[in-house]
């Protein structure tokens, strides 16, 4: 499969320590859930995003389990404090291990 | 014109109230899921029973699309090292299986709110649970009306 690529946006790139960065973030994945049947009956394996991780600077602020009921190509809102510059970094964990990665930097003043 | 009835009204009245009260209760389902989605609030608590209240769940009432209704959970709750939302459980109950998303707080979040994209397979109950770091639990439903599911059925 194609490399997959994020998209990631924080509403402002520099940020006073102590201000509230809000982070949405869209992937696509088909999010199979493991409960649906092809054409001919048999049980379409489920693939689906399981795990969701931010850090900033190598902290982790925020994280999230996921389950078959999240939609396809998966979005997620949220917020963290800024605290110190560093690169946010948002991982996903595919059931089949894959890891998918974004990045982008905050400059904390 | 006196108000009697004979045996026929009689019967047809009563009968369209049972019918009233059966969609009534419909409308209102009382807290028994049609999947695991209380064991996974058990589960999540330890056993406690959850108080209502400090959670907010934001979905619209009636989802045109079930394949993707978006959410929005927030907790009332200062978040320092004292006092903070550690967790946020999310289930439903009317999807095959109750689980939706949990959440996972900390202090430098700075406040516990994430907005997601969730299936709903039919009309149901969403139930948030927030767990705090003291050891209380909070929770808030909703109900959401689905006119196209979104389990592919």
């Amino acid at each position: 499969m194609a490399e997959v690529k994020p998209r990631i946006k924080l509403d402002r790139k520099q940020a006073k320590k102590g201000d509230l960065v809000e982070v949405k973030a869209l992937v696509s994945h088909i999010m199979e859930t493991g409960l649906r049947k092809d054409a001919s009956g048999n049980i379409i394996p489920r693939k689906i995003l399981n795990r969701f991780t931010c850090t900033v600077n190598g902290k982790e602020v925020f994280s999230a389990d996921f389950e078959p009921a999240i939609s396809a190509n998966p979005y997620i809102q949220f917020k963290f404090r800024a605290q110190e510059s560093g690169p946010v970094v948002l991982t996903w964990i595919d059931d089949d291990g894959t890891k998918i990665v974004g990045e982008e930097s905050l400059t904390v003043t | 014109m006196p108000l009697t009835f004979n045996r026929r009204q009689a019967l047809t009245i009563s009968a369209a109230a049972l019918t009233a009260a059966a969609w009534g209760g419909a409308i209102v389902p009382a807290l028994a899921a049609k999947n695991d989605s209380d064991e996974l609030i058990k589960k999540f608590t330890g056993g406690k029973t959850p108080a209502e209240g400090r959670v907010r769940l934001d979905l619209p009432e009636i989802a045109e699309n079930g394949n993707t209704v978006p959410m929005t959970v927030s907790v009332e709750s200062p978040m320092t090292d004292q006092s903070y939302v550690s967790d946020v459980l999310i289930v439903s109950d009317g999807n095959p299986r109750g689980g939706v998303a949990t959440f996972h707080f900390s202090p430098a979040s700075g406040v516990s709110e994430a907005n997601i994209r969730i299936r709903l397979a039919e009309t149901q109950n969403v139930i948030a649970v927030a767990k705090m770091n003291d050891g209380s639990y909070f929770m808030a439903s909703k109900p959401v009306k689905v006119t196209i599911g979104g389990c592919g059925g």
